[in-house]
C-alpha cells in the first residue's frame, strides 16, 4: 500500500511538471511579445524593451523558467537593482498586467469563492443525486423510478445558466425570499456565507445530481446483476444487508472516480454559476484575464487548475484502493 | 459440396506441394518470456508461459495441443500464427524460417495459415456482413478468384454447411454453431494448408460441438488440411487428432500418437490428466489418480522436472535434473526419469 | 402426470420421504417478445445422500429450475406455479424473509464461476462466516471466523487461518471453488444446489473437486443437485438423472437406466454426440441435427419433434401432442416420448449402441 502510494505521489508531481512546463512554453515562449501586450497600444520599442527586461523576458528560455519556478516556490524580484525593484513573495506568479496585483493575492481572494460554490454542490449532488440513482435501481420499474429517470432526464438536458436565471427570479426578485447570492467568508459569518450561496448550490447541485442519478442508477443494476451479490442472498443475508454491503460497495466504486475528477476539475472554476450569480470566483477571474491577455493570471489559474486534477485524481486512485483489494497489486 | 472447392484449380498459382514425409510446419525450441512488472520501479519477473517447446506437423495432419489453463498451448499457437512476437526458437513453414517474418512475408503465411478461435462472436465483427467477413481474406490479399469474390464466398459457406443466401445476413441473427461455421469459412477463404483451432468448440453446447467437430474432420479429410488443435478435452482431442502434444507449465512432456497417448501414456502427468476425465462409459468414480495441488506458477517454475511437484513417482532426481523428451517404451516421446509402462485400463 | 417422486427408488430406507420434491413446477418470464416458458411442468426429487443430476443443454431450464428452488429469482418478474417442498415446506408463494431463512441454512448453492461469485472486495473468511453468522445471529465475530476457518480447513485449502485473510483474486480457480464450497457447507445443508460447478475448472481440478463433494456429501449426508452439461460428470457423481429439454424433462431414471438403458432419443443424441475416450476413435460422431428451440415459440407437440430422426413413427402425434412423462417398464425410469417401448428398444440397439459414447 505505502509502495502504491509513493509509485502514485510520483507519478503526479511529475505530471505537474510536465503541465508547468507546457503552460509556461504556450504563454510566455509562443506569442510574440507578452511585453508588447503588457505596455498597452501606445507603446514606443523603448518603453516595450524596459517591460522585457524587467519581465526577464530577454534571458535564455530555460533560465525563465527556472526563475518563474524559483518564484512559485521561494519567491523572486524583479528589476533587481533598478528603481522600479519589486520583491514577489512565494508563491510568486507575477502581478496582474492590469493593476499590478499580485496574482498570488488575486487567487487568495477568489478561489475560496469558488470551492465554497463546487465544495456546498458536490455535497448536495452526491447525497441527493447518487441515493436517489440507488434507490430508483433498487425499485426498477416502478413508478418512483420512472419519475426519477424523468426528472433526472430534464436535469441533465438543461443549461445553468437556465435555469439559474429561474431560481434567481422565482427566489430573489419574485419572492424576495433569498438575498441575491454573494460571498461571506465561511469564517467571517457562517449563516451569511451559506445564504449567500443557497442558490447557485441548489443550481449545480441540482443539474449535476441529474447526472448522478443515471450514472448511480446504471451501476447499481450492472450491479445487481453480478454473480456475488446472487451469492449473497444465496447465503440468506435480508435483501438489505445484499443491497448496502454487497452491492453498494462495488457500484460506488466508479462514481468515486467520476466524482473526484469532477470535483477537481470544477475547482479550477465554474465560470457560469458564477457569472449569473455575480460572485467573483476563480472562473470569472480567469475568463476575464483570458479576455484582456493577462497572461499572469491565466498561467496561475491554469496551472493551479492541473493541480487539483492531478490532486484528485491522486485521491481517487488511493479511494479506490482502499475500496477494492485487487487494486493494490498493480 | 466439397468438390467445388477441391475441382477448382488454378485460381492461383499451384505451390509446389513438398514430399509427403517432409514436415510442413517444424517448431525448435520455442519460448515466449512475459515481463511482469511488480515492486515500486518495475523491478520485473518473467512468466515463462512457453518454455522450450519442439514439435513439427506434416502435410495433411492433425496435432493436438493439450494440457491445462497455463501450459502454454494457447500462446504456443498464437505464435505459430505470429499473433505473438517469439522471445527465442524457430519456427520453419515449408522450409522457410518465419519466426519473424513480417509485412509481405507475412501477408504470404498468412494465405497458408490461418486460425480459428474459441468465442465465435468475439471473433467476427457485429457490423459486418457474413459475405464481408468470409470475402475479407480474399480482398485483403486482393485475390480475384473467377466468378467473383461472391461466388467463392458462397461456395465456402456452402461448404461448411450454411445456406449460401444467408450472405447478407448478419453474425447476431446465427446460432454459437453457426457462427463457428463462419469462422471456419473465413479460415478456408484463402485455401490454407495448415489452420490453428484455438479450443474452436469448447464455447459450444454438447450437441452443436459435434456438429462442428464433424464439420472439421471432413474438411480436414477432403482438403487434406493440417491442423494443430488447441483444446482442453482430452475425449474431443482424440476423436480429432492423430497426433497429441501433452504441455505441461510451458514444456512438452509427451507427444505421441493417438494410440500412444490414449492407450499406453508414459508420462505420469498424461495418465492423470486422463484418468481425471470424466468418461460417459464409466458410472460411478473409480480407480482415478488424484493430484494433490494446484499447477504452479509458471512465474517461478519448480527446478527439474516441473510436474515433481504433483507427481506421485518424484524422487530426488527429478528436483535435480530436467528430464529430456526422450523416446520411452510405448513409442511415444515423453519427458520423464521414470516412465510409466502398460495399457491403461 | 406422474411425478418422478411418486415412484420412490428406494422405499422405506428414509422415514421422512425425499428432502426435495418438485411438483410440476412451471416458471415463465413475460418478456417484451412473449412469454419464455423457462421452466414447464418439471417433477423430481431427491433425498438425503442422494444425488441427482440435471443434464441439459443451454435453455433447457436446468438453471432456472435450481435458481427457483432457491427462491432466487425475483416473485415480480417471474410467475412461478407449482410446489417445491424443501424439508416438508412449500418454497413456492413462500415470503422473501421465510425462503431467506431457509438460504444458506437449509439448502445452499454453488455457482459455475467462483471468480465473479465471491465478492471481490471482501476477504474469504470474511465471506464465509457472514454466511455463518446470518443464520447464527447469537454467535460472536470470532466463533463465525473460527468456523469459518475450520470449513476452509475441511475443503482442503492448506494453512486455512492464513488463507481465510486472503483476498478471492489471491486464490487459484481450484481454491476459489472449495472456498465456495465451503462457504455453501458452513451452516450444514440439507441440500446443496451445485450449477456447473466444474465447468470453469482443468480437468485435474475438476477432479479433485468432485472428489471433494463426494467426500462431503457423505460426511453431511446432504442431498446434492449436480446441473451439468456434461454427460461425463453425470456418469461419475449422480445417483438419478434428469434430462432436461426446452424446459421439460424428457427421461428421468436412475444412472443405470438413463445411461445404459436411454430411452429418449434426446439421451440418445446426447449421448452419441459426445467423444468419449474409449470406442472408435476415427467413427464420426451423431451430432443432433439443428438447434435448441426457442423458449418463447416451442415447436407444437414434442418440443424435440424439428430434431428427432424418429418423430412420426406414431402418425402425426409428434407433432400435435406434447408426450407426458411415463413410466417404462423399469420401475422409476420414466420417460416422455411417443414411441412405444418396444420401438424405442430397437432404435436404440440398432442405430445407437453401436456409436461412440454409449456406455457398453
Amino acid at each position: 500500500m505505502v509502495r502504491f502510494l509513493t509509485r502514485r505521489v510520483l507519478v503526479g508531481v511529475a505530471t505537474i511538471i510536465a503541465i508547468s512546463i507546457i503552460v509556461f512554453g504556450l504563454f510566455f515562449a509562443v506569442p510574440s511579445s507578452p511585453a508588447k501586450v503588457m505596455c498597452g497600444k501606445n507603446c514606443d520599442p523603448a518603453s516595450i524593451a524596459a517591460v522585457e527586461t524587467k519581465l526577464g523576458l530577454r534571458e535564455p528560455i530555460t533560465t525563465q523558467y527556472t526563475e518563474f519556478m524559483k518564484g512559485i516556490f521561494v519567491g523572486r524580484t524583479y528589476s533587481k537593482g533598478t528603481p522600479f525593484e519589486q520583491h514577489c513573495e512565494a508563491p510568486c506568479f507575477g502581478f496582474s498586467f492590469r493593476n499590478n496585483e499580485s496574482v498570488s493575492a488575486i487567487v487568495a481572494r477568489t478561489l475560496p469563492v469558488t470551492m465554497s460554490i463546487v465544495v456546498g454542490a458536490a455535497v448536495l449532488w452526491l447525497l441527493f443525486g447518487v441515493s436517489l440513482g440507488m434507490i430508483s435501481a433498487l425499485r426498477r420499474g416502478t413508478v418512483f423510478d420512472k419519475l426519477a429517470i424523468g426528472v433526472s432526464l430534464a436535469g441533465a438536458s438543461m443549461q445553468v445558466f437556465f435555469f439559474g436565471l429561474i431560481l434567481l427570479f422565482a427566489f430573489v426578485y419574485f419572492t424576495g425570499w433569498l438575498p441575491f447570492p454573494s460571498y461571506t467568508p465561511l469564517t467571517e459569518n457562517p449563516a451569511k456565507w451559506a445564504s449567500g450561496l443557497i442558490l447557485p448550490w441548489v443550481t449545480l447541485g441540482f443539474l449535476n445530481s441529474a447526472i448522478y442519478a443515471r450514472l448511480s442508477r446504471a451501476q447499481m443494476l450492472e450491479t445487481l446483476s453480478e454473480d456475488y451479490v446472487r451469492t449473497a442472498r444465496a447465503k440468506g443475508l435480508p435483501l438489505r444487508r445484499v443491497y448496502t454491503k454487497h452491492a453498494l460497495r462495488a457500484a460506488i466504486t466508479p462514481i468515486v472516480t467520476i466524482a473526484g475528477l469532477d470535483i477537481g476539475a470544477s475547482l479550477g472554476g465554474t465560470f457560469i454559476t458564477e457569472t449569473i450569480f455575480g460572485l467573483r470566483g476563480l472562473g470569472k477571474e480567469t475568463v476575464e484575464a483570458v479576455q484582456f491577455l493577462n497572461l499572469p493570471i491565466v498561467v496561475a489559474t491554469v496551472l493551479l487548475a492541473a493541480v487539483f486534477i492531478v490532486v484528485a485524481n491522486l485521491i481517487v486512485d488511493v479511494l479506490y484502493a482502499v475500496i477494492d483489494p485487487r487494486v493494490r497489486l498493480s | 459440396m466439397t468438390e467445388t472447392l477441391v475441382q477448382e484449380p488454378g485460381t492461383e498459382p499451384v505451390k509446389p506441394s513438398r514430399p509427403s514425409g517432409e514436415p510442413l510446419l517444424v517448431v525448435e525450441d520455442l519460448t515466449k518470456h512475459f515481463p511482469v512488472r511488480s515492486g515500486m520501479f518495475g523491478t520485473t519477473g518473467l512468466v515463462r508461459a512457453v518454455d522450450g517447446v519442439s514439435f513439427s506437423v506434416k502435410p495433411g495432419e492433425t496435432l493436438g495441443l493439450v494440457g491445462e489453463s497455463g501450459c502454454g498451448k494457447t500462446t504456443t499457437g498464437r505464435m505459430l500464427v505470429r499473433l505473438l512476437e517469439p522471445t527465442s526458437g524457430k519456427i520453419t513453414f515449408e522450409g522457410k524460417d518465419i519466426t519473424h517474418s513480417k509485412g509481405g512475408g507475412l501477408r504470404q503465411l498468412r494465405q497458408d495459415m490461418q486460425i480459428i478461435f474459441q468465442d465465435p462472436y468475439a471473433s467476427l465483427n457485429p457490423r459486418h456482413t457474413v459475405g464481408r467477413i468470409v470475402a475479407m481474406p480474399l480482398q485483403v490479399n486482393g485475390i480475384n478468384p473467377p466468378g467473383g469474390v461472391k461466388k467463392r464466398v458462397q461456395e465456402l459457406l456452402e461448404l461448411v454447411g450454411l445456406n449460401p443466401e444467408h450472405y447478407n445476413r448478419y453474425p447476431h441473427e446465427f446460432s454459437g454453431g453457426q457462427r463457428q461455421r463462419i469462422g471456419v469459412a473465413r479460415a478456408l477463404a484463402l485455401r490454407p494448408k495448415i489452420i490453428v483451432a484455438d479450443e474452436p468448440v469448447s464455447a459450444l453446447d454438447v450437441s452443436i460441438q459435434a456438429q462442428v467437430i464433424n464439420l472439421l474432420r471432413e474438411l480436414q479429410r477432403e482438403l487434406d488440411l493440417a491442423f494443430v488443435f488447441i483444446a482442453h478435452d482430452l475425449a474431443v482431442v482424440r476423436h480429432f487428432c492423430q497426433r497429441i502434444a501433452v504441455m505441461y507449465l510451458g514444456k512438452m512432456v509427451e507427444v505421441g500418437d493417438r494410440e500412444q497417448i490414449y492407450e499406453r501414456p508414459a508420462h505420469p502427468y498424461t495418465r492423470a490428466l486422463l484418468s481425471a476425465v470424466p468418461d460417459v462409459t464409466k458410472l460411478g468414480a473409480s480407480g482415478r489418480i488424484r493430484l494433490e495441488g494446484d499447477v504452479p506458477t509458471p512465474l517461478n517454475p519448480p527446478s527439474g522436472c516441473r510436474f515433481r511437484t504433483r507427481c506421485w513417482k518424484a524422487q530426488e532426481k527429478c528436483a535435480t535434473e530436467e528430464p529430456p523428451l526422450t523416446v520411452k517404451p510405448n513409442g511415444a516421446l515423453a519427458a520423464c526419469h521414470f516412465p510409466e509402462e502398460g495399457t491403461i485400463k | 402426470m406422474t411425478a418422478p417422486a411418486s415412484a420412490p427408488k428406494s422405499p422405506a430406507t428414509s422415514d421422512s420421504g425425499p428432502y426435495l420434491q418438485v411438483n410440476d413446477l412451471r416458471v415463465q418470464f413475460p418478456t417484451e417478445d412473449g412469454v419464455v416458458k423457462a421452466v414447464d411442468g418439471v417433477s423430481f426429487s431427491v433425498e438425503r445422500g442422494q444425488t441427482l443430476g440435471i443434464v441439459g443443454e443451454s435453455g433447457s431450464g436446468k438453471s432456472v429450475t435450481s435458481l427457483t428452488v432457491m427462491g432466487l429469482h425475483n416473485s415480480k418478474r417471474a410467475r412461478i406455479s407449482g410446489q417445491i417442498l424443501v424439508g416438508g415446506r412449500n418454497v413456492v408463494g413462500m415470503s422473501e424473509e421465510q425462503t431467506r431463512r431457509l438460504r444458506g441454512r437449509d439448502m445452499s448453492m454453488i455457482f459455475q464461476d467462483p471468480l465473479s461469485a465471491l465478492h471481490p472486495y471482501f476477504k474469504v473468511g470474511a465471506q464465509i462466516a457472514e454466511a455463518y453468522k446470518v443464520h447464527h445471529p447469537n454467535a460472536s465475530k470470532s466463533e463465525a471466523k473460527k468456523r469459518a476457518v475450520d470449513m476452509l480447513g475441511r475443503v482442503g485449502i492448506p494453512q486455512p487461518a492464513r488463507r481465510a485473510d486472503s483476498y478471492p483474486h489471491e486464490f487459484s480457480g481450484g481454491m476459489r471453488q472449495r472456498a465456495m464450497i465451503a462457504m455453501a457447507l458452513v451452516n450444514d445443508p440439507d441440500l446443496l444446489i451445485a450449477d456447473e460447478p466444474t465447468t470453469a475448472l482443468d480437468v485435474t481440478v475438476q477432479a479433485q473437486i468432485l472428489d471433494l463433494l463426494e467426500d462431503l456429501q457423505r460426511e453431511f449426508n446432504s442431498a446434492i443437485i449436480m446441473i451439468t452439461h456434461d454427460l461425463g460428470v453425470v456418469a461419475q457423481v449422480a445417483d438419478d438423472v434428469l434430462v432436461m429439454y426446452g424446459g421439460r424433462a424428457v427421461e428421468f431414471g436412475s444412472v443405470e437406466q438413463v445411461m445404459r438403458r436411454p430411452q429418449h432419443p434426446y439421451t440418445w443424441g446426447l449421448l452419441a454426440s459426445v467423444p468419449s475416450l474409449h470406442g472408435d476413435a476415427d467413427a464420426d460422431l451423431v451430432p443432433i441435427k439443428g438447434n435448441p428451440p426457442s423458449l418463447i415459440n416451442l415447436p407444437s407437440g414434442c418440443a424435440f419433434n424439428p430434431r428427432c430422426r424418429y418423430a412420426g413413427r406414431n402418425g402425426d402425434r409428434s407433432f400435435t401432442e406434447v408426450p407426458e412423462l411415463h413410466q417404462v417398464l423399469e420401475r422409476g425410469h420414466l420417460v416422455a416420448c411417443h414411441l412405444s417401448e418396444a420401438d424405442s428398444k430397437k432404435f436404440y440397439a440398432e442405430d445407437i449402441a453401436p456409436s461412440a459414447g454409449v456406455a457398453q
